[in-house]
């Protein structure tokens, strides 16, 4: 069949080809530019000076410092969310209450605040010149410009990740399945672990990957809360600010490579846990 | 009120996960919110606009509003392109174009910040051919509008991305069939049912933007009154420990994302009463 005849029978509801590989080309080229640049850019501008010392600027003290602090904060944080979203997606999908919305919207809340302003209210709720906060340092519990301040300010950029993931697939669920086992005389532990966790364990993962992808690169409130301490409270993110400032710029990019490299493999188990268990995710991903 | 506060429910854990929810609620998001509203409180309305009523801080806030807009707009059409051609279109490397669409979430903004500098700077990669042209990318307002772009890219596109995939072929074919051009179905009766999807995402896009911090203070420059966006602006307060200040303008901040919040969930009302989803 030649061209022509294709185009005279083409279906009243689809573009011509030519329209439909006009639309094709602009999103090509506008993610070429746009995501496929920086994201070479990143292993071009590490790799300059060669593989080696790239390996070798991660080496480095700073680097493996901010390495360690970073893998310890989302050890702690990412759990942390992890057990908020299943225990706030229980309370909203299993028991019916007043306000039902309005805390979802608080929930969701941490989406729509600037990680900067994040930082601020963290800050100004336990800086040593707050009442709790200078009542903490007297006790010798800093929290700002140390470790539990970068927990908190990770946890709440994070915040919603887990329990925005869980709570459609939970509606979705229904209660049927946890009331049949109650009924035949489960515990409620028993019935969480063997009925609810099972059906959720794909949309928990989802979940907590995309949370540990956020806590591992967040850098707008945990620049304002760690006040950036060498060795002490410099993540990687910081760190990288911190040697790009001090025009390193291999030993920035590489730092900058390991953060990529993790969003990658995010994005790859992502799409992964998208193509095999879609029907155990929440359709409609929005953050 | 005749219906009670809680349910009764044979459910178990309710004690439990209410009290961890509302517990973590309270400590990580609502409390520290609560300090920034009480420190505004404190500070009074007056001193609030002394802080925010000054030439630096209005070219800021100005600046990161107009570049928002400015980025989410343009978001909103190519995004609007990207849903359409990924749900729609079969062709080789799709699979690896709809997942390069969630990078900017993933990315660290950091990353993409001194990535994007390294290409748009005079010596970078854009940035020596449009050099060649006599533009200036980096360190002008057109970094920062590149910046938002990239954060805001996926917002669009994954909230118009499940619509698309439900419009019924029926409904095109009606269209057709009464003798409509597909320009003209696609203007009338394709675009009305994506725009509220359309407008939730871009309004997300645009909150996105106007708190971004990470990856626009890399390209920015941070000249003041030009380049200088209202979040690092908040950063240099405190660092000069004036927190009065950085409150206020974090306040400031805070009220324009709950206005935005409110006009996102405005819009999935309206949807939800015109067609029956969001």
């Amino acid at each position: 069949m030649s061209d022509a005849t294709q185009i005279r029978f083409r279906a009243a509801t689809e573009e011509s080809p030519a329209t439909r590989w006009t639309l094709i080309a602009l999103a090509f080229a506008g993610l070429a530019i746009l995501v496929f640049a920086p994201l070479i850019a990143v292993f071009v501008e590490a790799l300059a000076d060669g593989a080696v010392e790239a390996l070798r600027s991660l080496a480095s003290p700073d680097a493996r410092d901010a390495i360690r602090l970073t893998l310890t904060i989302a050890a702690i944080s990412v759990p942390l969310n992890a057990i908020f979203g299943v225990a706030a997606a229980w309370f909203i999908t299993k028991f019916d209450f007043r306000g039902k919305a309005f805390l979802i919207t608080l929930i969701d809340l941490p989406f729509s605040v600037s990680p900067v302003v994040a930082g601020l209210c963290i800050v100004l709720m336990f800086g040593a010149n707050s009442a709790l906060g200078g009542w903490l340092v007297a006790q010798g519990y800093p929290i700002v410009f140390a470790m539990p301040g970068i927990i908190l300010a990770t946890m709440f950029v994070t915040f919603p990740f887990v329990a925005r993931e869980l709570i459609p697939v939970m509606i979705e669920q229904g209660r049927a399945e946890e009331e049949a086992a109650l009924t035949l005389g489960a515990s409620g532990w028993r019935v969480f672990w063997t009925v609810t966790l099972p059906n959720i364990r794909w949309a928990l993962l989802y979940g907590v990957l995309l949370c540990n992808a956020r806590a591992m690169g967040e850098f707008g409130a945990v620049a304002v809360v760690s006040g950036k301490i060498r060795g002490e409270t410099a993540t990687i993110p910081t760190t990288i600010e911190m040697l790009y400032q001090e025009y390193l710029s291999v030993a920035a990019f590489s730092l900058a490579a390991v953060l990529t490299l993790l969003a990658l493999l995010t994005l790859l188990l992502k799409t992964l846990l998208e193509l095999r268990h879609a029907d155990q995710l929440a359709a409609n991903h929005r953050h | 009120m005749g219906k009670p506060l809680i349910h009764r429910s044979p459910m178990p854990g309710l004690g439990l996960s209410m009290g961890i929810t509302l517990t973590m609620l309270s400590l990580v998001v609502l409390l520290p919110i609560g300090a920034l509203l009480l420190k505004g409180a404190h500070y009074g309305l007056a001193g609030i606009w002394e802080t925010v009523n000054r030439e630096r801080v209005w070219a800021a806030l100005y600046l990161s509003f107009r570049l928002s807009l400015f980025a989410a707009l343009f978001n909103l059409i190519f995004g609007v392109l990207l849903a359409w051609v990924l749900v729609r279109y079969r062709f080789p490397g799709r699979r690896i174009l709809d997942a390069a669409v969630d990078l900017p979430f993933a990315l660290p903004t950091a990353v993409a910040g001194i990535s994007l500098t390294a290409l748009y700077a005079p010596n970078g990669f854009f940035g020596q051919m449009a050099a060649e042209i006599g533009w200036k990318i980096a360190y002008t307002q057109w970094g920062i509008f590149i910046a938002l772009v990239f954060v805001g890219l996926p917002f669009v596109t994954r909230t118009v991305q499940p619509v698309v995939e439900e419009i019924e072929r029926e409904v095109e074919e009606a269209s057709a069939t009464l003798g409509a051009s597909r320009l003209h179905t696609i203007r009338h009766v394709i675009l009305p049912m994506l725009t509220p999807a359309a407008l939730t995402g871009f309004a997300l896009a645009l909150a996105r933007a106007v708190g971004e911090y990470g990856s626009v203070i890399f390209i920015a420059g941070n000249i003041p009154l030009l380049t200088e966006i209202a979040p690092l602006l908040i950063i240099i307060q405190l660092e000069e420990f004036n927190y009065d200040a950085a409150a206020a303008i974090g306040i400031a901040m805070l009220l324009i994302s709950f206005a935005m919040l409110l006009v996102i969930n405005l819009i999935q009302v309206w949807s939800r009463r015109r067609i029956g989803y969001v």
